[in-house]
């Protein structure tokens, strides 16, 4: 287990213009004995927009979840070239302590599956905690700002609204602009369209397309809908027993998939819906 | 039998008045401390310091399974031994605000865990500081499940005041002892205390409920 933790062959940072927004570089997730992601190897390029696809257990949410809130037991991920995971002490990668975690996680925005809006503060509210608390904007320029989005996911009718009087597809355009407040450098979406009903499923991807072709943000995206998925992706990993089975263009995955666990999969979803 | 004389009521009636200023007194004082206490009990064990959470929740434990008087004279009787040398009020006040910060504590420590997973995640991805984290997303809804319960210990900091009689604070239960003993009649001074004692609890315990309800309402959680 001794080279596991051996980060000598891990450079200190990823430079260069083509450097990738985000790489993951032989990235290990256990809980306890359990390994989730086995030595993970996955970089997603500035304005890519790459869907992770698969069935439930193959670690596809553990992904996000490793950006976002988790830690590894193995290998190193950056973001925008800086290490995420660990940094630089004097010439040497160290895993990150909780102050520097927090502050590359700045650039990273998240939307979850049951959207998480804090209840007790308005649509408005919740797009400007962050920008008043973390990046201590001033009230009036993080209002200006909540606003300009919440008019981007259509939303600016119920600004002043509580979460318990949005419907689900309207809590969710609140959490994506939330998550925007902050602009993150990228933005990651886990099964943001999974708990809504079918109806305002089409409210919350029309957002994200737009995020995707107008304003060309980095997204990694967890889904479950792969005609959603087939139709924005720049890039679809298929996920199986924690590492990536198979990925490419979305015309090639989905109509021409090389794995048999890749066709098996495909055939089973498409034959559910 | 029932020998009940008005005019020793009403003579005694401005002493015992007095005592329920004292009273009220002790159990406004006891419960500030144990309302800010119980929540540095609560978050000293949510701390990833593994050694300070189990001192804290071994002495959360002690407290509440030893008896309020116990506490009050330990405080008050065994504390000049090391050095601590307190008065009664002062004695007094620090051994219910102890005891009740304990019981406080566990309630506080209900609400945070009833505030769901997702919430703490969402403050992670908005990269918010652990003390904004709790200050502005975690006790905010931690404490309309929990006003219930401070609403109760309450009630409870208040009947539990005559304890403190013990050690010569001249509450109510102590005022009233003291005017029994001088006039040898029990029967006007300890009624009357039974009453004044139903007749700020009932209330309190109807206004905790409303205010219940008033901070719901203020943080949006109902319509």
């Amino acid at each position: 287990m001794k080279d596991l933790h051996d980060l000598s062959h891990y450079p200190l940072k990823l430079e260069g213009p083509d450097r990738p927004m985000v790489s993951f570089r032989n990235v290990t997730k256990r809980y306890g004995d359990l390994v989730v992601l086995d030595g993970l190897n996955l970089d997603v390029a500035e304005g890519e927009m790459v869907s992770i696809i698969g069935p439930s257990g193959s670690g596809k949410t553990t992904v996000l979840r490793m950006l976002m809130l988790e830690t590894i037991q193995g290998g190193v991920i950056y973001v925008d070239g800086q290490p995420l995971s660990h940094m630089d002490r004097g010439g040497m990668l160290v895993p990150a302590t909780p102050r520097h975690l927090r502050a590359g996680r700045e650039q990273i925005g998240m939307c979850f599956q049951h959207f998480n809006l804090f209840p007790h503060m308005t649509a408005l509210g919740n797009c400007m905690e962050g920008p008043v608390q973390v990046l201590g904007m001033s009230k009036q320029a993080a209002r200006e700002r909540a606003e300009d989005l919440l008019e981007m996911v259509g939303m600016i009718d119920k600004r002043d609204e509580h979460p318990a009087r949005l419907s689900g597809g309207q809590q969710q355009r609140v959490a994506i602009a939330r998550a925007l407040a902050m602009r993150p450098k990228v933005l990651l979406l886990d099964e943001v369209t999974s708990a809504l009903d079918p109806e305002v499923i089409g409210e919350v991807t029309g957002v994200i397309k737009k995020l995707v072709e107008k304003y060309r943000l980095t997204i990694m995206m967890v889904t479950h809908q792969m005609g959603f998925a087939a139709d924005i992706s720049d890039r679809v990993c298929f996920f199986y027993d924690g590492r990536i089975e198979e990925q490419g263009a979305p015309a090639d995955l989905f109509s021409n998939p090389q794995k048999e666990r890749t066709q098996q999969f495909l055939s089973a979803v498409k034959s559910a819906d | 039998m029932f020998d009940w004389k008005w005019d020793f009521a009403f003579e005694i009636l401005p002493r015992l008045l007095w005592a329920t200023l004292n009273t009220l007194m002790a159990a406004g004082a006891g419960y500030a401390i144990a309302v800010v206490l119980g929540l540095v009990l609560a978050l000293a064990q949510r701390t990833p310091i593994r050694a300070l959470t189990a001192v804290v929740r071994e002495a959360v434990e002690f407290i509440r399974s030893t008896p309020l008087v116990l506490q009050i004279f330990f405080v008050f009787y065994v504390g000049p031994q090391f050095g601590l040398r307190l008065s009664p009020w002062t004695a007094g006040m620090i051994a219910i605000g102890l005891h009740y910060a304990a019981y406080l504590s566990e309630v506080y420590r209900g609400g945070i865990e009833s505030v769901p997973k997702g919430q703490w995640e969402a403050c992670t991805a908005l990269s918010l500081s652990t003390r904004d984290t709790y200050a502005r997303i975690i006790i905010p809804q931690a404490l309309p499940p929990a006003l219930a319960g401070m609403g109760n210990y309450l009630v409870g900091i208040f009947k539990d005041t005559p304890m403190l009689s013990v050690i010569g604070v001249a509450e109510l239960m102590h005022t009233a002892n003291a005017i029994g003993s001088e006039h040898y009649r029990f029967l006007e001074p300890i009624t009357m205390v039974g009453v004044i004692f139903l007749m700020i609890s009932l209330p309190a315990a109807g206004l905790v409920r409303l205010f219940e309800t008033w901070v719901r309402r203020k943080l949006g959680m109902i319509r």
